[in-house]
């Protein structure tokens, strides 16, 4: 098992050398042919896993692969851990990685980087594979830091527009704000219990229990509770919630494939399985599932409300991804890590769908972003329209699709949790709701239907994508239709996570939740008692009435309440702050100190001040410059003797 | 005594250097080239035949040279010393590759000097008298001091009187030290140096003559004013053995020296040392990032990465406090591995800068941008060492800064706190570089009729690459050295001398 288990992630790894290093020697069409048959093995090799640990039982595998350094009575190991969480994992990233290598081939079919395209898509797979199976600490950061980094290089891609590499560059570095509060909750992982391994970790945490650790002055704080909070701004940076979303929005400069499956299928969801899996250490600390939770919140409402004013195609999905983390944060900080992990998946398949849609739509409409000019494409492109409707229900939780399964999962969670901040949370999910459906059918309207607004020629030209765009819309429509009714008995209220998750009784609202649950079917129904499923319901509504009934309506309101537009355009002001705080503040400190601290202190009065003999060492340089090596030579080692014997004689 | 192999890797390559000089400007590049590999290949039996389970000397040769003054020819390397070695010789076949058709002007001399200098180098890493080792630590300014004079840059006059100053009055208080412990000891032998027993008042001045010799060629804050400018000022080459060996020296003193012989000295001021530490690593951070001159930023950088080694190494003795023993061998450590990976990255940080200078001839961020459209396999060695720069894991940077971080964290909170600033800081000014150099449109006509890199500076970067790779996957390949070696100084740094 253990060559199995190490080929998933090293199939796309071979792949991604092969066509990193050899890309232009092989030519187009074998990049593309190596990388997905790398993705289609790793693929293959996971399901077998699904059969193996799922469906035949099979114990957890975690073992060791090999010794990365043993220093200080720490052994650093790279190695996996193969159970049904991480199984899940390895399916959806697989899963969707294919249909984007697929997409990729009909997206950048002109794009000159088109094998260094497949080179990172791959390498990203990779990173994200060694991620998501390990088990330890080390291993996770290296996978961490690791689809950070490609992420940067996809972000990147068009590193001819200034906008596109100043967007990888913040992308990173906000990252990096979140890796530092990682790297320092590790490290202090390592401090209590000198092991990277997570079952270490895990079996150590429930005798950190009451203890604490000084930080401020004498303020004692619950150790557990500085350790989860630590880990999880490392979270927060990946999975991009407030404030350090700000990176994800931007990330959009990329190639729209891989939007759909780093900044919004895989990657950014790397935070929300990293808690998940630390289960075992949050569950301990109330104070930090309560510090999640608000995060979660926050992001989760008013993200989606800047949705409502994008004009972009692709940052109104971006912006719905937010606020999906958000739910999925929320979960986690109820405790009803299933719950997250089963939006995690449904999410997957309908983000990538609704993205890669966009990018059939962008395909169309000769790279045209802005979705004033479009509409009434609905007639052009009919796949590209229905899987799109689909990926939209799915998102706004229309009962039965998967992502009703999954948010009303959590919109209940949080309606029976105890956890402080649970009441505004779930206000603020609920609230979600309304603004997830107004900002999904108002950009369904302005694309597919009413007036179109593109200029003759693109009209004219606009047609279906081919049928490598359009068949991995259909494969991920599927599951963005069915998998929430399929799966939902057994992750969310069945025994999927068994052993896995741990959630401590007076947590486990999603138990008390299975006490009433009697399969998918009476869970819809009950739905229609909740008013989720109105909500959702009153957000295409009020989305039909502006957009296609009296477009006089948001222009009104635009003016009348021009001060809260103003609010959302800017984003809450977020960018500027950093803009002017972090960005400039950083550099022009580093000018201050540079040449006040530098240049006027250390090198002006100390330096030079007692050296002004200065004059008389550049005479010896300048005899050097004449090539006299032996003469000065000479003389040192003259001056070393003279010196010695001064010393040992005097 | 066996094959004497030491003294093979140090006079090797002094010896050749002074016959390249002699024989002229005709055969000097072949003879370097040949001279750089053998000396590779002489000193590999240091790895391969290292023996990594005892702390004692290995290789050892000691044959009287001034008896009168019980002074000796003493070699010998441990697991500290070993892969210092190592990276010398590698290093030096890397800039004879730089080297080749870039120095038009008098080549015998400029590939002589270096050649002397990697003899001199690994003099100062092997040699077990204390007079030896200040001879070879001195004597390494001089061919650097002739390069940079030689080949440097407009401003070289005021660079190497500044680099002389600096340098050379921080080892003359270490002579003096030396001869003290001499006079108490009658010995000139590093390892009794370490068992000699001094007093609180003796052992603080002893150390503080160490610190002003250390602490000046590491170099750390607020002794570094010195660095930028020679860097600027030195030939591609030059900059690159300087980053990647001579500043180890200093760390490679403060493990030698500093703290074996004055253990209680080296607790008392650790707090003073982890505070000018941490200030290398925040304050270099900003300095770095307001740089407009590319070399000034890397050796700011170096500034701030070798804070990460004096943090490594100083942290240990809160460490033993706490009795955390293995916090302190993860500490120093840590730092070696910061060396060895900084020796790696920060030449081939130095010889990207090169690569573009040798074509533009200006280091000006400024005068760049979309490099990457006309060299685009230059731009992706230079992405990969930048990461690397910025301690990505993977690579070899991120090895030393993630054991560090990790024995701070056992130390104190905060101190682990401002460290892994870095990981913000670190990649904010590389990146940036990187985006205002690498990225963007065909900044100007410059940059427009570049061309990419030939095979020659191919293998220059890709060899470097291979490095910090090796060292970021499988770290272990120097770790498992110095354990023993670490075990040995931690014991006997534990043990106070009065």
């Amino acid at each position: 098992m253990k060559l199995l288990y190490t080929l998933i992630p090293l199939a796309p790894l071979l792949a991604a050398i092969v066509t990193g290093l050899f890309g232009r020697r092989i030519g187009r069409t074998n990049a593309h042919r190596v990388t997905i048959a790398g993705v289609a093995f790793s693929l293959l090799l996971s399901v077998y896993a699904f059969f193996h640990v799922v469906v035949g039982g099979a114990a957890p595998f975690n073992e060791t692969l090999y010794t990365w350094l043993v220093s200080g009575n720490i052994k650093f190991e790279i190695g996996f851990l193969v159970d049904n969480l991480t199984v899940m994992m390895l399916l959806v990233v697989n899963f969707v990685s294919l249909m984007v290598h697929i997409y990729t081939i009909g997206y950048m079919h002109d794009d000159d980087g088109y094998q260094r395209f497949f080179c990172y898509i791959s390498l990203f797979t990779f990173s994200m594979l060694m991620l998501v199976m390990s088990n330890n600490f080390l291993q996770l950061f290296f996978g961490w830091e690791a689809v950070g980094t490609v992420s940067y290089l996809l972000i990147g891609f068009y590193y001819k527009k200034e906008s596109a590499i100043f967007a990888n560059m913040k992308a990173f570095l906000v990252n990096r704000v979140g890796d530092f509060g990682f790297v320092l909750g590790i490290a202090g992982i390592v401090m209590y219990t000198n092991s990277l391994a997570y079952t270490d970790a895990f079996e150590a945490a429930p005798t950190l229990v009451g203890q604490t650790i000084n930080i401020f002055g004498s303020a004692e704080w619950d150790v557990l509770t500085v350790l989860c909070i630590l880990l999880f701004i490392g979270a927060m940076g990946k999975s991009a919630q407030a404030p350090l979303h700000v990176w994800l929005p931007d990330s959009m400069e990329g190639p729209t494939p891989i939007s759909a499956l780093i900044h919004a299928a895989t990657m950014v969801t790397a935070g929300i399985f990293m808690v998940s899996r630390m289960s075992p250490m949050f569950e301990l600390s109330e104070t930090a599932l309560s510090f999640i939770l608000i995060i979660g919140a926050f992001t989760a409402f008013f993200m989606g409300l800047i949705g409502m004013v994008q004009n972009d195609i692709k940052r109104v999905v971006a912006y719905s991804t937010l606020s999906q983390l958000g739910y999925m944060t929320v979960a986690l900080g109820v405790s009803a890590y299933s719950a997250a992990m089963f939006h995690l998946m449904t999410h997957a398949f309908f983000k990538a769908l609704l993205f890669l849609a966009a990018g059939s739509v962008i395909i169309a409409m000769h790279h045209e972003q802005d979705i004033r000019k479009m509409g009434g494409l609905r007639k052009k492109m009919p796949i590209t329209y229905w899987t799109s409707l689909i990926g939209t229900l799915a998102l706004i939780g229309f009962p039965a699709f998967s992502g009703f399964f999954s948010k009303d999962i959590i919109i209940e969670a949080v309606h029976m949790s105890t956890i402080p901040g649970a009441s505004i949370a779930f206000w603020a999910v609920l609230g979600g709701v309304f603004v997830t459906s107004f900002y999904s059918f108002r950009l369904f309207f302005l694309v597919f239907h009413g007036k179109p607004r593109m200029d003759k020629e693109t009209l004219d030209h606009a047609h279906e994508s081919p049928r490598v765009v359009t068949v991995p819309l259909i494969l991920l429509a599927i599951p963005s239709v069915i998998i929430g009714l399929l799966t939902v008995s057994a992750v969310v209220f069945g025994d999927y996570f068994k052993d896995i998750i741990a959630v401590l009784p007076a947590h486990d609202v999603l138990g008390r939740l299975g006490e009433n649950y009697h399969g998918p079917w009476q869970f819809v129904l009950h739905a229609f008692q909740t008013p989720a499923v109105y909500l959702a319901f009153a957000g295409f509504a009020t989305a039909y009435v502006f957009y296609m009934v009296a477009p006089s309506i948001p222009a009104m309101l635009d003016s009348k309440l021009g001060f809260l537009r103003k609010i959302l355009d800017n984003k809450y002001g977020f960018d500027d702050f950093n803009q002017a705080v972090f960005a400039r503040g950083s550099v022009s400190l580093g000018k201050q100190l540079w040449e006040k601290g530098d240049m006027k202190v250390i090198d002006g009065a100390l330096v030079n001040g007692t050296a002004n003999s200065v004059g008389f060492f550049a005479g010896i340089a300048r005899h050097l410059q004449s090539g006299m090596l032996f003469h000065y030579a000479f003389a040192m080692i003259l001056g070393l003797l003279a010196m010695l014997s001064w010393f040992l004689f005097v | 005594m066996s094959f004497p192999i030491l003294s093979l890797t140090i006079w090797l390559p002094i010896l050749a250097g002074f016959l390249i000089i002699a024989l002229g400007d005709g055969p000097a590049r072949k003879l370097a080239a040949a001279t750089s590999i053998l000396t590779l290949l002489v000193s590999l039996p240091l790895y391969f035949g290292f023996d990594p389970t005892t702390a004692a000397m290995q290789f050892t040769e000691s044959v009287a040279w001034l008896p009168g003054f019980n002074i000796n020819y003493d070699l010998g390397v441990d697991g500290i010393s070993m892969p210092l070695i190592i990276l010398t010789t590698i290093i030096n076949v890397i800039v004879v590759i730089s080297a080749w058709e870039v120095i038009k002007d008098r080549p015998a001399m400029y590939l002589g000097s270096f050649s002397i200098m990697t003899g001199l180098m690994i003099g100062v890493f092997s040699a077990l008298d204390a007079i030896l080792f200040y001879i070879f630590f001195e004597a390494t300014l001089i061919p650097m001091f002739l390069i940079i004079g030689i080949w440097g840059g407009p401003r070289r006059v005021y660079a190497t009187v500044k680099f002389f100053l600096y340098t050379f009055l921080g080892s003359v208080f270490m002579l003096i030290a030396l001869i003290y412990m001499y006079k108490q000891g009658g010995s000139f032998s590093i390892l009794s140096m370490h068992e000699l027993a001094l007093n609180k008042d003796q052992q603080f001045w002893i150390f503080l003559a160490f610190l002003a010799a250390f602490a000046v060629k590491i170099p750390m804050w607020p002794v570094h004013t010195w660095l930028p400018d020679a860097h600027v000022e030195a030939p591609t080459a030059g900059s690159a053995v300087l980053a990647a060996i001579m500043l180890k020296m200093g760390g490679y003193g403060f493990l030698r020296f500093s703290l074996p012989v004055t253990p209680d000295a080296s607790s008392f001021m650790d707090t003073f040392m982890i505070a000018i530490s941490l200030i290398a690593v925040v304050y270099i951070g900003f300095v770095a990032l307001a740089q407009r001159d590319m070399k000034k930023l890397i050796a700011y950088s170096s500034i701030s990465h070798m804070g990460f080694v004096t943090l490594g190494i100083f942290i240990a003795f809160r460490l033993i406090a706490k009795g955390d023993d293995a916090g302190v061998a993860l500490g120093l450590e840590g730092a070696i591995v910061q060396m060895i990976s900084h020796g790696f990255i920060s030449a081939a940080m130095f010889l990207c800068v090169g690569v573009m200078y040798d074509r533009i001839h200006s280091r000006e961020i400024a005068d760049y941008g979309g490099v990457i459209n006309t060299m685009p396999i230059f731009a992706a060695f230079m992405v990969f060492f930048a990461m690397a720069n910025a301690g990505l894991p993977g690579t070899s940077g991120f090895v030393g800064e993630f054991m560090v971080i990790l024995a701070s964290f056992k130390t104190n909170f905060w101190i682990a706190f401002l460290a892994a600033s870095t990981l913000i800081l670190g990649a904010a000014y590389t990146l940036w570089m990187v985006k205002r150099v690498i990225m963007g449109p065909i900044g100007n006509d410059k940059v427009a009729a570049l061309t990419d890199i030939n095979p020659r500076e191919f293998w220059m970067l890709a060899i470097l690459a291979i490095f910090v790779l090796l060292i970021g996957v499988w770290p272990n390949v120097i770790g498992s050295v110095m354990h023993a070696s670490i075990e040995n100084l931690v014991q006997h740094i534990s043990t106070p001398k009065y």
